[in-house]
């Protein structure tokens, strides 16, 4: 499904260069539902944003799907992600303006589909939600959580491959976190590739694959079987600090 | 195509900024406005002089007397004369580019006191005596009765044509002036005619609805003039500039008057046609003036449009970028922007039109329902044709896309996951 190979990205800061990525190799299956950790400036937002096709690359190949992706247009790239790629950002990123209806049904309307039909498809995928009530709300009217589950939605919309989710609970209180951790565990039993950004260890240790950077590296991968030894060395690090 | 989704969203963009809305739409409505007000006005002007002229034959000349400037085969300088009746003849004969020639002679004591006597009514009016052709020259129409012909010059009758006014003064309304006789300078003549003059052209400075014209013929007889002509009417042929005419004829008849070849003062003379390309320079100045200005106006407004998308794109970076992200196209954004600015525009610039041409009409409504006489108004008919209104509109259009092209040239070219980051937290 997704295949790195020796990718590299550096960021031009002022006249110095800021190598971000350092050669990263990585391959994730369909259906698989990883987490991608590291501390601050380890580049896991930036590898996530090449893995979106949001950001492109400076050396190396990216497959997905079997497409080299690389030196994409504009257009296409965006064609790309309303087709096979959806988002979920911390900040929600929902359009303030919109109801939470049509912030889900907004995908579809760049795919051309008429009003009416994209709206009740809208309604389906809010009423997945448990948010049928809250469809003619704006979202400075919902609580975060349910912010949270609308640009779910909006992100299945479309019957993306792959989901990315940037950071997804990190504006939300530990309990409304672990409801949207169950949301995307659910869709990820539909098949659905999930892939997240986040330095909570709790969070990750709900996923099936830890993928840890460290310097622009990928320090380790931890599988499913391993994770119980992992949330035990993990907490051993907590007690040290 | 309606695509509701994005006349919504272009909507409640221009909805959470009012008064900045208003503010750059206010720009774009005061160039139209003011292209469309000042157009029109000029073209009132242009209106009011050129139906007091239009009629006139604009390849006309005039010529009279005046007294010599030189000495001149035994001749002192500072003689009067005058055309004689054998100049006409001459004339005809020797100038082949003369279309019309019409002899003019202004009657005896005119303007001084009440020449004009019928039973216990009297009135100060213009008397002249004229050819039928001069009717070629400057029109005037019967609103009774007839012009001045052929039989009246060759039987000398002593007949008479009246202006509007002297029929006025000179009879009960309820009065037929046509038969009736006025007693002109001491003369019974006969009213053939009610005449009103097409054109506001004057020779002799008073209104011309005041004028009486009789035979040419009859008034040098009538009134002991012998065969002296006061003033000559020339139009040329066409294809010819009256100027060319006016030239060789002012050889002639100082030629024949025994003036100095180069003296410039003896014959008067005076070229309707350089007159009216004056005037037609003087109001496409106008028009070319009121576009600069206007469409000035109109840029400077323009610039606003443009500079408030940038802002507005600004503040909608992240939101620009969610919408990437989720699949929209750089076409769809700038299709977006764009469209907003088209569309501030056109309203802003419509309303814009429609005030300025509302305001021509009710200034024409007051112009037309003035009691003033109609031909004595110089501002007429404030109007903007069809192709200027729809000149204006593409304009506007076509700035209005300018004005959304540059910023949203500029939204796109920002990377969506910049545009993602911008998050202002």
């Amino acid at each position: 499904m997704i295949s790195l190979s020796n990718v590299h990205k550096s960021y031009a800061m002022g006249s110095s260069k800021l190598h971000v990525l350092k050669g990263i190799d990585l391959h994730i299956g369909q259906g698989e539902f990883v987490s991608i950790m590291g501390s601050s400036g380890s580049g896991k937002s930036t590898l996530l944003n090449i893995l979106g096709i949001l950001d492109n690359y400076d050396e190396g190949a990216y497959h997905l799907n079997g497409k080299l992706i690389k030196n994409m247009s504009e257009k296409q790239a965006a064609q790309l992600r309303n087709e096979m790629l959806g988002f979920v950002f911390q900040s929600f990123n929902l359009i303030s303006f919109k109801n939470a209806m049509e912030n889900v049904a907004l995908p579809l309307y760049y795919q051309g589909v008429n009003r009416k039909k994209r709206n009740k498809i809208a309604l389906e995928y809010l009423d997945k939600m448990g948010l049928l009530p809250w469809a003619n709300h704006l979202p400075s009217e919902m609580s975060g959580g349910q912010k949270q589950r609308v640009a779910i939605a909006r992100s299945l919309i479309s019957k993306p491959k792959i989901i990315f989710a940037d950071e997804p609970t990190g504006a939300l209180d530990s309990a409304t976190s672990f409801e949207v951790m169950d949301i995307l565990q659910d869709i990820n039993k539909e098949g659905i590739t999930l892939i997240i950004v986040t330095h909570e260890h709790d969070i990750a240790a709900m996923t099936q694959k830890i993928i840890r950077l460290h310097d622009g590296k990928i320090a380790e991968i931890l599988e499913n079987g391993e994770l119980k030894d992992w949330k035990h060395q993990y907490k051993r690090e907590l007690e040290i600090a | 195509m309606f695509d509701l989704d994005l006349w919504k969203e272009i909507l409640s963009a221009l909805k959470k900024n009012r008064l900045r809305s208003f503010m750059t739409a206010f720009g774009v409505f005061w160039g139209i406005f003011m292209l469309i007000v000042m157009s029109g006005a000029g073209r009132a002007l242009e209106n009011g002089v050129m139906d007091g002229l239009k009629a006139f034959a604009t390849n006309s000349a005039f010529f009279w007397t005046e007294p010599t400037s030189k000495p001149y085969e035994g001749f002192q300088r500072g003689r009067r004369w005058n055309y004689k009746n054998k100049d006409i003849e001459y004339i005809r004969e020797n100038v082949k580019d003369i279309q019309y020639l019409s002899p003019k002679l202004f009657g005896p004591e005119t303007n001084s006191g009440d020449n004009t006597i019928r039973g216990k009514k009297t009135g100060a009016f213009n008397i002249t005596g004229d050819y039928p052709d001069f009717y070629k020259i400057d029109p005037w129409t019967p609103i009774k009765g007839r012009l001045i012909n052929e039989i009246d010059i060759l039987h000398k009758r002593k007949v008479c044509i009246i202006g509007e006014r002297v029929a006025e003064v000179m009879f009960e309304k309820e009065e037929d002036p046509i038969g009736e006789y006025l007693k002109i300078n001491g003369v019974y003549f006969q009213v053939v005619g009610v005449v009103h003059p097409e054109t506001r052209m004057n020779f002799n400075g008073n209104r011309k609805t005041e004028s009486i014209m009789i035979p040419f013929s009859t008034m040098q007889q009538t009134y002991n003039m012998g065969d002296v002509v006061h003033f000559f009417a020339v139009t040329s042929v066409a294809g010819v500039p009256v100027s060319q005419v006016e030239a060789r004829l002012k050889e002639l008849l100082k030629a024949r008057h025994h003036v100095a070849p180069d003296d410039v003062q003896a014959v008067g003379s005076f070229n309707i046609e350089v007159e009216w390309v004056k005037y037609q320079g003087l109001f496409s100045g106008i028009q070319i003036l009121t576009w600069i200005v206007g469409i000035g106006t109109l840029l400077a407004g323009v610039i606003g449009v443009s500079n408030i998308m940038l802002v507005i794109i600004k503040e909608r970076t992240q939101e620009i970028g969610i919408q990437r992200a989720i699949g929209a196209t750089p076409g769809n954004v700038i299709m977006h922007i764009v469209a907003e600015s088209v569309f501030l525009t056109v309203i802003a610039g419509y309303i814009g039109l429609s005030l300025g041409i509302g305001l021509l009409e009710l200034a024409n409504m007051a112009l037309t329902s003035g009691t003033a006489n109609p031909d004595d108004v110089f501002f007429k008919r404030p109007e903007v044709s069809f192709q200027m209104a729809v000149g204006a509109l593409s304009v506007l259009v076509v700035s209005g896309v300018i004005a959304g092209l540059i910023p949203a040239r500029r939204a796109v070219s920002i990377k969506p996951i910049d545009a993602l980051r911008d998050e202002g937290i």
